[in-house]
């Protein structure tokens, strides 16, 4: 039990100047602008944006520089900010197809219809220490040819599907509005939709561990990375006021599409099943192990058992998101005393008990 | 509406909505005559619930959201310009829905298109060009080898 304490403020104003002293630190070395968060943390700028669900460079740029680089907290500022806006309404779907890709690969196949474009990324690097950086050495510019390659590329999964090797997508009903979590309390059985908003605001550490978990055998299913893409998706909003929809700009999204072993029956023949991940901006490893995830959760589907943790919705949604994780860790850190106080009541009442007991045992021991 | 006409309107708000703000910003002030406008609606700024699709091609599911300003004006002779685009800048949607409006009337439609959205159309596309440039040269060919014998 949580009872409201009052007083500290004096304490608790100047302990917010103190932290803001800090988070400046030395003034001799220049201030950090949003401009240069943007820029040159890019990737703790999309971790803030899908995990805080809330697209904007510059505000998660903010949050970061406010939070001191506390990614969590970040975070936690963009989902406080969110709620001050009301919402125009929802987008018309992306379309992940018609990405202008700035990376795409497939641990799958080879030589596909656009082929492998691996764009920028850490893949293959050494992983040494670049001094040439702390010594803020001059960049190179990309290379920059004569002829382009085609920017729209088809997914990946359509070869397979093509010749029926992969469970077929289902489509719903067109308009029919899906559950929304930040609307209404999650309850369970949430089904995949809900699954997919929960993955998709989730802690990435979270669902990395858990998705490591289904590949050493905490769950059925061997996955391959189908495709991997990464680049702009176009948004359009239908506007009630225009009666059409609207080109309201880009997103940079990564979609990763798992490809996992095989369901068949005595009607249907084996078929390989998928996992599907959507983060906001250039993460790789949390749309990946959101793949990982989003098929181990579909058990129930194949007819598989549940064994793992990673199978288990309740567990899973209930525990991936960790702005209500860190609220209910670190509310710990708050004055207790009134709780505490009954828990040293008790425990000194029982010790008494004991001491109580033992000391007639002795005396009937004696007589 | 008609659909040619839709599809007009929705090129127009769709340059706006693309464009650099400082770039509008430059070519807006650049502009010969403004007429008297007032606002439908102010710039207001919102969440708009981002849609994925399950699996990229399926039923939609709410996948995160956006921030979106929009903002409506209409001009002292009647037409009616709106603005919608991702982000904050009110500025920029107050900009956009002026340039909407204009380019909605006979007398300014020429000098908005050559001098407003002919730029930044051309200047989105030499930057999609440039950042596609920019990828082709990390096209891989892998290839597999065969060990031992066979």
């Amino acid at each position: 039990m949580y009872v409201a304490v009052k007083g500290g403020k004096k304490a608790i104003d100047a302990a917010h100047r103190l932290f803001a002293d800090k988070r400046r630190g030395d003034r001799s070395v220049p201030a950090m602008t949003l401009e240069q968060i943007a820029n040159q943390l890019s990737f703790a700028v999309d971790r803030v944006m899908s995990e805080g669900s809330l697209y904007d460079r510059e505000l998660a740029s903010l949050a970061i520089k406010q939070s001191a680089g506390d990614l969590i907290e970040a975070i936690f500022l963009i989902r406080a900010y969110r709620t001050t806006l009301p919402r125009f309404g929802a987008s018309r779907p992306l379309e992940t197809r018609e990405m202008r890709v700035e990376r795409r690969i497939s641990a799958s196949y080879k030589d596909m219809p656009g082929g492998q474009v691996l764009g920028p990324t850490f893949d293959y690097s050494h992983r040494l220490l670049d001094f040439t950086l702390a010594a803020d050495g001059e960049v190179a510019d990309p290379e920059r040819p004569d002829e382009a390659m085609t920017a729209q590329l088809g997914h990946v999964a359509e070869i397979l599907d093509r010749e029926g090797l992969i469970e077929p997508v289902p489509a719903d009903a067109e308009n029919e509005q899906p559950p929304d979590l930040t609307r209404e309390p999650l309850e369970f059985p949430a089904g995949r939709k809900l699954r997919l908003q929960n993955l998709a605001r989730g802690d990435e550490g979270f669902l990395l561990a858990m998705g490591y978990s289904t590949q050493r055998g905490y769950a059925r299913g061997h996955a391959f990375a189908g495709e991997i893409r990464m680049g702009e998706v176009e948004v359009e909003f239908f506007a009630e006021e225009l009666g059409f929809n609207v080109p309201l700009g880009r997103v940079k999204l990564t979609e990763c599409q798992m490809v996992t072993q095989f369901k068949g029956s005595s009607k249907v023949k084996p078929q390989f099943t998928r996992g599907y991940g959507l983060a906001f901006g250039q993460s790789e490893r949390k749309a990946m192990s959101m793949a990982l995830v989003d098929r181990a959760l579909r058990w129930e589907e194949y007819g598989e058992e549940l064994v793992a943790p990673a199978q288990d919705e309740e567990f899973v949604l209930s525990h991936s998101d960790n702005i209500q994780a860190t609220g209910f860790v670190e509310h710990l850190k708050l004055p207790h005393y009134v709780d505490f106080q009954a828990e040293l009541e008790l425990v000194r009442k029982m010790r008494r008990e004991i001491e109580e007991r033992d000391e007639a045992e002795s005396q009937e021991a004696a007589e | 509406m008609e659909t040619s006409e839709m599809e007009t309107n929705r090129r127009i708000m769709g340059v706006l909505a693309h464009a650099d703000a400082e770039m509008l910003d430059q070519k807006f002030a650049g502009l010969g005559h403004v007429p008297g406008w007032r606002f439908l609606r102010k710039p207001e700024t919102g969440l708009v619930m981002l849609q994925g699709r399950v699996s990229g091609t399926g039923a939609a599911f709410n996948f995160g959201e956006v921030t979106v300003t929009r903002a409506a004006v209409s001009l002292e002779t009647g037409e009616a310009g709106h603005a919608y685009a991702l982000g904050r800048d009110k500025r920029k949607a107050e900009q956009s829905a002026i340039v909407h409006a204009m380019w909605q009337s006979g007398k300014y439609q020429q000098e908005i298109e050559t001098e407003v959205i002919g730029p930044l159309e051309r200047f989105a596309a030499e930057d999609d060009e440039r950042k596609v440039k920019e990828t082709t040269p990390t096209k891989v060919d892998f290839f597999t080898l065969v060990r031992g014998e066979d």
